[in-house]
């Protein structure tokens, strides 16, 4: 029995205590709660919604960068992937997680059923989501991992040192407050898409880097946060089907649509069709086998379009593009050390609540790389988290604790009702359109950052959320709060890098191979980091 | 939109717990759960894939979803047949390995596509913007 239903709860629901307290429930927090648990640490996973579903690996199917354990085909692997990082990521972190991703996978072989790989083999690299998540779920759970779904985490807890001691949060199904005592806190609350709709991000809003910010951590990349993905104008799918398909505008014109070789091509001329009208696509000219199939590799694709009572490889139908923020970017939370720590003792992030520059650098780590960052970065962290609880010492674990959120929770100036739709809607306009974000320039950052600052002002200024509600405000905040954190980072990078192009400054400057640091909360600061990417000799 | 079947749902409330979105409550006891928060529902099926009754039905596309009993054929449990989740099948992920390679084959084809209009354009003097050779650029 999987289900912890509510009125089965027990009464010390409400105080918690474990050496490695995880906030998140997705890939990478399943991961780190694996790594941790492993150690000995006492594990507790609070995530917001339900760990086996929650965040956007669940809905996926990802492959993970996989190579085996040969020298010169690693090599060549991480000099390839060098090639496309725009010189922002580092060959040892490379080399790190796919090592980390070859030696972790087959761990889940009593929990996932695994199939072959076509000639004979066990398929490995890719595993589908639901499938994954839910053995994700059996480890953590063997290894003694106590999991709170439906716990949303609201804010951190600091030592008066400023260590990272705990979190306080919202049971939301039995509606009432909760607090957790914790050795070492691990953020792998996911990035944010401001939800654009884009399949699973709904609660994915940011919520890490803004509870990271409030008790002292760095953000990087977080200019990097340009990616989208095209699906039914009604429901965000998976890409698979699409990535041979023609377009069409309203008068059934086919459109000069570059191929997906040319990945920013392809998406300058779809953004460029969108402002004439609506585009369709037509599937006629997709791989012969995929009709075939694709409904046992991805069910969910095929149930999009049939319960429209549409055949998707013969009826043209309407597309939109899905804004997938830091999700498919690259920021997030910086990592200060080799473990993914931040620069906040007792505080680590993993997938894509970290930025994932090290691997990826400044373009989209794709989804092979980002999967092998969400695993990787999910053991490194488990692992060094439980070191660090462990290192706690007794007065340490028993400390006083201070509440570290701000914005949603305690507002700076009289509480007042916020348009917390317009809010999202700002950030929406400002970090999502694609006129805006693929097309940039100091003309049209500044006048988002305008934007993004009152709609901060707002929620900072008034916006408080109580009970159950907290939750809401609180994803607001963090949603405004990282928007006008990628716009800063955006105007101050003044250079075109990977997938972050400005108008005003259309070419690579060496200046600028160097990653940029952002944070601030009543105002927003950008730092270029002191030493240019190390270019480590293999 | 979501749909509760009242004659298959036994009040187990697995889909409360599964939903990532929070969408539903528990009802009263021994009572349906109740659908409490729709718009947060992302369409992303999972309570029909952890509900062991086939008891949820989730349409596609508000606010104008096609009625369930409108479609040719009942989509209930369709949702856990295909993922294999319902015993159906032994080996539900057998051709899981084809993702990949399905996804680069339809790169292939959009790539060549774009390639041969390429190449058709340079044969009437367009340039690869499409625009005529002799055009300024942008």
């Amino acid at each position: 029995m999987i289900f912890e239903h509510p009125d089965r709860k027990t009464a010390d629901m409400d105080e918690i205590s474990a050496d490695v307290l995880i906030v998140g429930g997705g890939m990478a927090a399943g991961w780190a709660a694996v790594a941790a648990a492993k150690t000995g640490a006492a594990v507790v996973v609070a995530d917001k919604g339900f760990m086996g579903t929650s965040g956007v690996t669940a809905t996926a199917g990802p492959n993970h960068w996989w190579v085996p354990p040969d020298a010169g085909r690693r090599e060549a692997a991480v000099r390839k992937r060098l090639e496309t990082a725009f010189g922002l990521a580092d060959p040892t972190w490379m080399a790190r997680i796919i090592d980390i991703t070859w030696r972790s996978i087959p761990e889940l072989e009593p929990w996932y059923p695994f199939s072959g790989d076509g000639q004979g083999g066990v398929y490995r690299s890719g595993l589908r989501g639901p499938e994954y998540l839910r053995a994700l779920r059996h480890y953590a759970t063997s290894l003694g991992v106590r999991i709170l779904d439906h716990h949303p985490v609201l804010e951190l807890l600091a030592r008066p040192d400023g260590s990272i001691g705990g979190a306080a949060g919202h049971d939301r199904l039995a509606d009432r407050p909760w607090r957790a005592r914790a050795g070492a806190v691990i953020l792998a609350t996911g990035g944010c898409a401001f939800r654009s709709g884009l399949l699973g991000s709904y609660s994915n809003t940011g919520d890490g880097y803004l509870m990271g910010v409030e008790a002292g951590a760095e953000l990087s990349g977080m200019e990097f946060c340009i990616a989208y993905s095209i699906s039914p104008a009604w429901l965000s799918t998976r890409t698979l089907p699409y990535t041979g398909a023609r377009f069409f505008d309203a008068a059934g014109r086919q459109l000069d649509t570059p191929g997906w070789d040319r990945p920013r091509e392809y998406l300058c001329s779809l953004a460029a069709a969108f402002r004439s009208g609506p585009v369709y696509a037509d599937l006629h000219e997709a791989p012969r086998e995929l009709p075939g199939v694709i409904r046992e590799i991805q069910p969910a694709t095929v149930a999009a379009f049939e319960r429209r009572g549409l055949d998707m490889f013969r009826d043209r139908f309407e597309v939109k593009l899905f804004g997938e923020g830091t999700i498919r970017g690259t920021g997030g939370l910086r990592i200060a050390d080799a473990c993914c720590a931040t620069s906040v003792p007792g505080l680590f992030a993993a997938g894509d609540a970290a930025t994932r520059e090290h691997i990826a650098g400044a373009t989209s780590g794709g989804g092979a790389q980002n999967a092998a960052w969400a695993l990787s970065s999910g053991v490194l962290s488990g692992q060094a988290a439980s070191s660090a609880a462990a290192r706690r010492s007794h007065s340490d674990r028993q400390s006083r604790l201070l509440s570290m959120g701000g914005a949603g929770l305690h507002p700076t100036g009289a509480v007042r009702p916020v348009d917390r739709k317009a809010v999202v809607q700002t950030a929406q306009a400002e970090i999502l359109d694609p006129d805006k974000a693929l097309w940039r320039s100091e003309a049209k950052l500044s006048m988002s950052a305008k934007w993004l600052e009152d709609a901060w002002e707002d929620v900072c200024g008034s916006l408080r959320g109580e009970g159950l509600d907290a939750v809401a405000a609180r994803e607001t905040a963090a949603m405004a709060a990282t928007a006008r954190w990628c716009n800063a980072a955006a105007l101050a990078r003044k250079e075109s890098r990977g997938m972050h192009i400005r108008e005003d400054y259309p070419g690579q400057d060496t200046d600028w191979s160097r990653r940029l640091i952002t944070g601030g909360l009543e105002t927003v600061y950008t730092q270029r980091e002191e030493a240019p990417v190390s270019e480590l000799a293999l | 939109m979501i749909e509760i079947l009242a004659t298959r749902c036994t009040a187990c409330n697995t889909c409360v717990s599964a939903c990532p979105d929070h969408v539903f409550d528990v009802g009263s006891p021994g009572e349906l759960p109740l659908i409490a928060r729709p718009d947060q529902c992302q369409t992303c099926f999972l309570c029909e894939l952890y509900c062991p009754q086939d008891a949820i039905y989730v349409a596609v596309g508000d606010p104008d979803a096609i009625p369930r009993s409108a479609l040719d054929s009942d989509p209930v449990g369709r949702i856990r047949h295909d993922y294999g989740w319902d015993g159906g099948t032994d080996d539900p992920l057998r051709y899981f390995w084809k993702l990949g390679p399905l996804l680069r084959q339809g790169v292939e084809i959009s790539s060549a596509r774009y390639a041969l209009l390429l190449q058709a354009g340079k044969e009437n003097g367009l340039r690869e913007d499409g625009a005529p050779a002799d055009a300024q650029a942008p």
